[in-house]
Formats: C-alpha cells, sequence, structure tokens
C-alpha cells in the first residue's frame, strides 16, 4: 500500500491533439510501475471517480482519470457537463479511443513506467474500455458492468452507440468482467453472450457475478452501492492488474 | 441500470438556477437514470436548459417515478383547468 501520493490535475493533448483535462494520482516513491487509465461512468468526471484514481496509486499505480466531457462543458461541474454531453448525443466512440490512447501514452511516458498499462471503465466506461482494449495498445481492461458491449441498442436510442460484437474479435487485452446478477444494462443474458463469443474467439478473460447485486455495485455514494460486490470486485481488480501489469 | 434512454424537448419559456439568475430554459432533456444526488437507485430526471448558454445554467430534477407521473398529472390537470381561449 502507497498512502503517500501526489495528486493533481493536468492538461493533455486528448483526440485529434485536443487539451483535455485529466486527474492523475501517483504514489510518492521511486520504483518502477504500471499504470491505471480510470473511465468515468456516464454520470462524468465527479468525486468518485477521482477516488477511484486516487485508490489505483495506493495500490502503486500511476493512474490517471480523463475528462471524457472537456469539450463540451470546459471548466463546468461535473453533474451539469454530464449533462451538456447527455444532451449532445455523448461521447463519440473514436474520440474515446483517441483519448484513452492519449492518456495511456501518457502514463507510459512518466519516468517511473514499467511500459505496462491498463484500463478500466465504470457502467457506460465498462463499455468504453472494452471498445479501447480493443482498438489501442493496452496490457489489461477491466469492464466493470458496461451496457451494450453485445445485445441489440434499441433504435431509438439517441446515443450515437452501438454494440461492440464486430470489434471482439480484435480485443488485444485480457479482460475481467464485474457484473451485477440483478443488472438489466447489462443483462444477465448479455453477459452470457459475451463470455459465449470471448470463448469462441479464444480470448483470455475473467468474469464473476454478483448475485444481490444491481448496477453501479462500486459507487459507494448511491443506493446502488452493494458492500461485498464492491469488496470482492476490488480484491479481484488488485489480482488481476497485479498479474498483467507489473514489471 | 444505465439505459442510455434520452428524450429531448425543445421549450421556450424561463428557469430559475443558480445564483437566483432566471435564464431562457429552450431545451428540456429527460431521461430514467442514476441520480447524482436523489437517494433512489434509479430516477426521472430533467435537465431545463439554455442550449446556446452556459452549462451551470441548468434547473435540474431527478424525480422518482411516482413523483414524476405525479407532476405530469398535476401539469395536465393544471392545463385543462385553462379556458379555451387563453390557451395558445
Amino acid at each position: 500500500m502507497y498512502e503517500s501520493m501526489i495528486a493533481t490535475l493536468v492538461r493533455i493533448p486528448g483526440h485529434a491533439g485536443d487539451e483535455i483535462e485529466a486527474y492523475v494520482a501517483r504514489p510518492e516513491a521511486e520504483f518502477r510501475r504500471g499504470g491505471v487509465v480510470v473511465i468515468h461512468h456516464m454520470p462524468g468526471w465527479d468525486r468518485g471517480s477521482k477516488e477511484i484514481t486516487r485508490r489505483f496509486a495506493e495500490l502503486g499505480y500511476d493512474a490517471v482519470c480523463p475528462n471524457l466531457y472537456t469539450r463540451e462543458a470546459p471548466g463546468a461541474s461535473p453533474d451539469d457537463a454530464a449533462a451538456v454531453a447527455r444532451a449532445q448525443g455523448g461521447v463519440p466512440d473514436d474520440r474515446l479511443i483517441g483519448d484513452v490512447a492519449a492518456a495511456a501514452a501518457y502514463l507510459r511516458a512518466l519516468p517511473t513506467s514499467n511500459g505496462k498499462v491498463g484500463v478500466i471503465g465504470y457502467c457506460s466506461g465498462g463499455r468504453q474500455s472494452v471498445l479501447a482494449a480493443c482498438n489501442t495498445d493496452v496490457d489489461a481492461a477491466v469492464d466493470c458492468y458496461g451496457a451494450f458491449v453485445t445485445g441489440e441498442v434499441p433504435t431509438e436510442f439517441p446515443l450515437k452507440i452501438t454494440n461492440l460484437v464486430d470489434q471482439l474479435p480484435n480485443l488485444g487485452a485480457p479482460l475481467l468482467g464485474l457484473f451485477g446478477a440483478e443488472d438489466r444494462y447489462p443483462s444477465p443474458e448479455q453477459v452470457d453472450e459475451l463470455e459465449r463469443i470471448l470463448t469462441a474467439e479464444g480470448k483470455p478473460f475473467e468474469f464473476h457475478r454478483y448475485e444481490g447485486a444491481g448496477h453501479a455495485f462500486f459507487a459507494n455514494e448511491r443506493p446502488s452501492y452493494n458492500v461485498a460486490a464492491a469488496n470482492d470486485g476490488w480484491e479481484r481488480i488488485e489480482r488481476f492488474f497485479g498479474a498483467y501489469l507489473g514489471a | 441500470m444505465c439505459t442510455y434512454t434520452t428524450v429531448h424537448a425543445d421549450m421556450d419559456g424561463s428557469a430559475k438556477g443558480p445564483g437566483s439568475a432566471w435564464f431562457h430554459a429552450g431545451r428540456a432533456t429527460v431521461y430514467f437514470d442514476h441520480p447524482v444526488h436523489a437517494m433512489a437507485e434509479h430516477t426521472l430526471n430533467i435537465d431545463l436548459t439554455d442550449p446556446d448558454g452556459d452549462p451551470a445554467r441548468r434547473v435540474a430534477l431527478e424525480l422518482t417515478a411516482e413523483s414524476a407521473r405525479a407532476l405530469v398529472a398535476a401539469i395536465q390537470e393544471a392545463l385543462a383547468a385553462v379556458p379555451d381561449e387563453l390557451k395558445v
């Protein structure tokens, strides 16, 4: 555990060279280590997302959480920025890929980097974590209850997203999936479908489903928080990143 | 649940928002998803905004589904009581 850390705001070049905000947390110690890109949930670049970023620093990683809504609402509070981003149709997939790739490059350029970078995302970020792992060079990916990795996106949705089924053959990193058995987005059937596809493709993955847990069980400031699922989930994340992001 | 479902309505009116300032409410964004503040797992959320204005100029509502239906019913009842000649 690295309780002494440095957490700060930086600006990094994101997709297409756009400057975006990012929250960085790093252990205050000199040793080679992996990096973690934290993809925030749909409600935005909020306190909870930054707490998660600091927790990865405590675990011994350089961690960065880019503000995916920097462009829509620079300087706005996270909830206002999330409202604008939602009203404008959400984050385009190509831009997300570019921003995550830029965040990974930022981490690999740190003098403490061992060259390995993992990505983790929650809620909409869970899908985006898989998307990033299909399109960028990362060493491990974690999907926390991301909807529409599989399954049909209803046609009336104004958000311009598709499922990722056609991209899964390009998944380039081991995937840890953490899901609530009571969740409807993604539903247990959609998780089953993802499991079948990854098995057929011969992709390394590890899934865990928590009985009694719904969506957003890691969100400790929301009624959806599930202590048992979140605690077990954190332990599995720790072991997973330990296995794939070590020196 | 993250349904991503988002419905828009163009509007013409005013709302009183941050800093007790009035602003032109030109758009309502309506969705059923996790709230930021309300103590419910999911809520019907309404953002009243000026699409051409500052993102912070927003009136946000997070209502339980039951509350949202009660609000709709109250609006309908109030509108139904309006004499035809005043409806525009």
